[in-house]
């Protein structure tokens, strides 16, 4: 058999049938569901009179909406009723349907892509799906992941399966070594500039190289996270010793005899040395600097060092217009250093990066400072449950309240504004999440991507800063 | 679903790259857990000058002239032409069902994002894919003349302008029939049922732990 490329193996592993027309149905390990996008599948199950294919397959939780002040309130603590009918309307689907949930109040409540690796439903070699673009996330552990629609979660939930078509193989990846300071949520922005938003459109990306290989697994998680930001619908990173030690002992992770046979069959999941890409794109990993978004769209981005690019010097008419539209948007002028933009909030959270990992770097930046007077408002929002918990263990809590930061409950938060988190319009939040389209944030809020280390030091700063410094 | 198979309409040039589904439908209208009313929605804070909120009466609410989809002569529009990269973002299918609601059928665009294409066939909006420069021409004989209309012809895979320019686009051969006879994926992937059991045997032979009990 011709050599094979770390998707075309879980394309294999997962096919069930093909097609005269080429259409192929794959089969889904796992679907993970939250409130936005399931109502309206349930709905039609129901209308249908159809059951769900395999029960154990779900796995469900509450994010996007809820508040992160007041857990204790539990769902009565939900202040806006439409936000909680689409909360309740989750928790009695998953009861009608015996699907296991983590409710509001659960300990391991918390961003679908965060609980499905900490629980260990997440695991190598399985095709994992949600109604949610960031889903490519789970691609970290060598699994097929990405997101689906509503009636695509409606055909998982009644078939356990997706029509799929086999996307095209592209390669990016990262060589040699990283500068301290410069992280996973830097190298990603750096790859979305380098090949633009629809630059991995048709494809699943594969992350590799050096600087990939040194990643934790929560780094990698954030790569494969924007893997959408590039127009890849899945990234994926392939299974090494640090994936397996991230999965050992996790709650649903295979145990005993199980374990070891499960391992044996993980350590096959990478591409064949000579497996052939569609599209290979290479970045130097010493060159990346820590990067800031200026404008709309992810690929708009520059490092900290840098300037404003300025709309007159682009040569394609379609770029041109959108870099105007953007600075018109952001309240920004061309060629001004990015370091001058003054920031209102900071947001450290979301499917990006608030993970304990994330938690720690900015925490470490922070230690011992204040957030700057300047700042409105600072927000950590812990991932899950369990972050939250870890973090309080090791007094992360106690040094971001110290400095003046907030410290709350898990969920989307900020990230999406769909809960009572929000920028007010007009105002410059350095965020740690993964867009920054208009209005994301907030009503006219203005949104810059950064790393965890980066948004931290901005904190302390009132404006961007390269927080390479503060690491040295 | 509903059927596509042949459509002919007044066209809106939405001459803009990189639109993405939070533009199409800001997130406070991802709240409901209906399939429908989303059509007042689309493109809310671009179509009004004020913030939109579910369950409003938006017959009353200040618009934006300026934008694109409020100029009179485009009232009644129901085929979009646009840029590349159109309906990047968020999976939400709240997109493709509030661009057929407000009565668009057919988007046309060098480009879409991989999970918008899908979700709107699944619901009966055709994406159609032309080369850019034609894409260009097409926004540029919209603007320079009112009433521009197109047909849009799926059988034969045609967007015929009203000279008689016809320009042929791609689409895979299941989801063409899909739309064509309005079929529901559900019923066809259940034909398959006795394969994916099938293969169910072999998975848990080869990977027990897939099949383990959440709890
Ligand atoms: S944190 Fe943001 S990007 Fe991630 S799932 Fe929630 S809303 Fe989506």
């Amino acid at each position: 058999m011709s050599a094979q490329t770390l998707y075309d193996k879980l394309w294999r592993d997962h096919l069930v049938a093909e097609r005269d027309d080429g259409s192929a149905l794959i089969y889904i390990d796992r679907h993970l569901l939250h409130e936005v996008t399931s109502p309206q599948a349930f709905e039609g199950l129901r209308l249908a009179g159809r059951e769900p294919w395999r029960i154990d397959a779900n796995l469900a939780t509450v994010d996007h909406n809820v508040p992160t002040t007041g857990r204790e309130k539990g769902v009565q603590g939900i202040d806006d009723p439409v936000s909680k009918i689409q909360v309740q309307t989750l928790d009695e689907n998953c009861d009608k349907f015996g699907i296991l949930e983590f409710k509001m109040q659960d300990l391991r409540q918390g961003i679908v892509h965060v609980i499905g690796p900490e629980q260990g439903a997440t695991l190598p070699g399985m095709t994992v799906v949600c109604g949610d673009s960031h889903t490519s996330t789970h691609g970290a552990f060598g699994a097929l992941a990405h997101g689906i629609g509503t009636s695509e979660v409606e055909h998982v939930l009644a078939t356990q399966c997706l029509i799929q078509k086999k996307m095209r193989n592209m390669l990016v990846r990262i060589d040699g070594q990283l500068m301290p300071g410069v992280s996973a949520k830097d190298v990603v922005l750096a790859v979305i500039r380098e090949i633009g938003t629809a630059g991995g459109t048709g494809c699943a990306i594969e992350f590799a190289g050096d600087v990939v290989a040194a990643m934790s697994m929560e780094g990698r998680m954030t790569m494969c996270n924007m893997a959408i930001e590039a127009g890849a619908r899945a990234g994926m990173i392939a299974v090494d010793e640090t994936t397996i030690e991230y999965i050992k002992g996790k709650p649903y992770a295979p145990k005993g005899e199980q374990w070891r046979k499960a391992v044996t069959a993980w350590n096959d999941l990478k591409s064949d040395t000579d497996a052939v890409f569609d599209k290979v794109v290479v970045l130097k990993g010493n060159e990346i600097k820590p990067q800031v978004s200026w404008g709309t769209s992810p690929e708009m981005v520059v490092a900290i060092d840098e300037c404003i690019p300025d709309p007159a010097q682009q040569d394609d008419p379609v770029k041109r217009e959108g870099y105007q539209r953007a600075l018109e948007y952001m309240g920004l002028e061309a060629n001004m250093p990015v370091t001058s933009i003054r920031l209102d909030r900071i947001f450290i959270g979301s499917c990006t990066n608030s993970r304990i990992e994330d938690l720690r770097i900015a925490a470490r930046v922070v230690d011992g400072k204040k957030v700057s007077p300047t700042i409105k408002q600072a927000l950590v929002v812990p991932g899950s449950g369990l972050v939250k918990q870890q973090a309080e263990k090791e007094g992360l809590d106690k040094i971001f309240l110290d400095a003046g930061f907030e410290w709350r409950a898990p969920g989307c938060s900020m990230c999406l504004a769909m809960n009572a988190d929000k920028l007010g319009s007009g105002e410059h939040c350095a965020s740690t999440s993964n867009r920054n389209f208009e209005g994301r944030q907030g009503h006219g809020g203005r949104t810059h991507l950064v790393s965890p280390a980066m948004a931290a030091a901005a904190a302390t700063a009132g404006h961007f800063v390269d927080v390479r410094p503060f690491l040295a | 679903m509903e059927k596509f198979t042949q459509h002919k309409g007044l066209v809106v040039p939405l001459n803009r790259a990189n639109v993405d589904t939070d533009q199409i439908i800001p997130k406070q209208f991802l709240k409901s857990i209906k399939r429908t009313g989303f059509g007042q929605n689309l493109f809310d804070d671009w179509r009004y000058l004020d913030e939109g909120y579910p369950g409003q009466d938006c017959s009353t609410r200040p618009l934006d002239e300026k934008f694109v989809l409020n100029f009179p002569r485009y009232r009644g529009a129901s085929i979009m032409l646009t840029q590349q990269n159109f309906g990047c973002g968020s999976s939400r299918e709240h997109a493709p069902w509030a661009i057929l609601e407000y009565g668009i059928r057919c988007v046309i665009a060098p480009s879409f994002a991989d999970i918008f294409y899908n979700n709107s066939i699944k619901n009966g909006l055709l994406p159609v894919v032309l080369e850019q420069k034609t894409v260009d021409f097409l926004i540029a004989s919209t603007e320079a003349e009112e009433g521009f209309e197109l047909d849009i012809n799926l059988d034969r895979q045609l967007v015929i302008t009203p000279n008689g320019e016809r320009y042929s686009f791609e689409i895979d051969p299941y989801r063409k029939h899909c739309l064509l006879n309005g079929l529901d994926d559900i019923d066809l992937t259940l034909e398959f049922s006795d394969d994916i059991r099938e293969y169910e045997k072999l998975r848990v032979q080869r990977a027990p732990w897939i099949f383990n009990k959440l709890h």
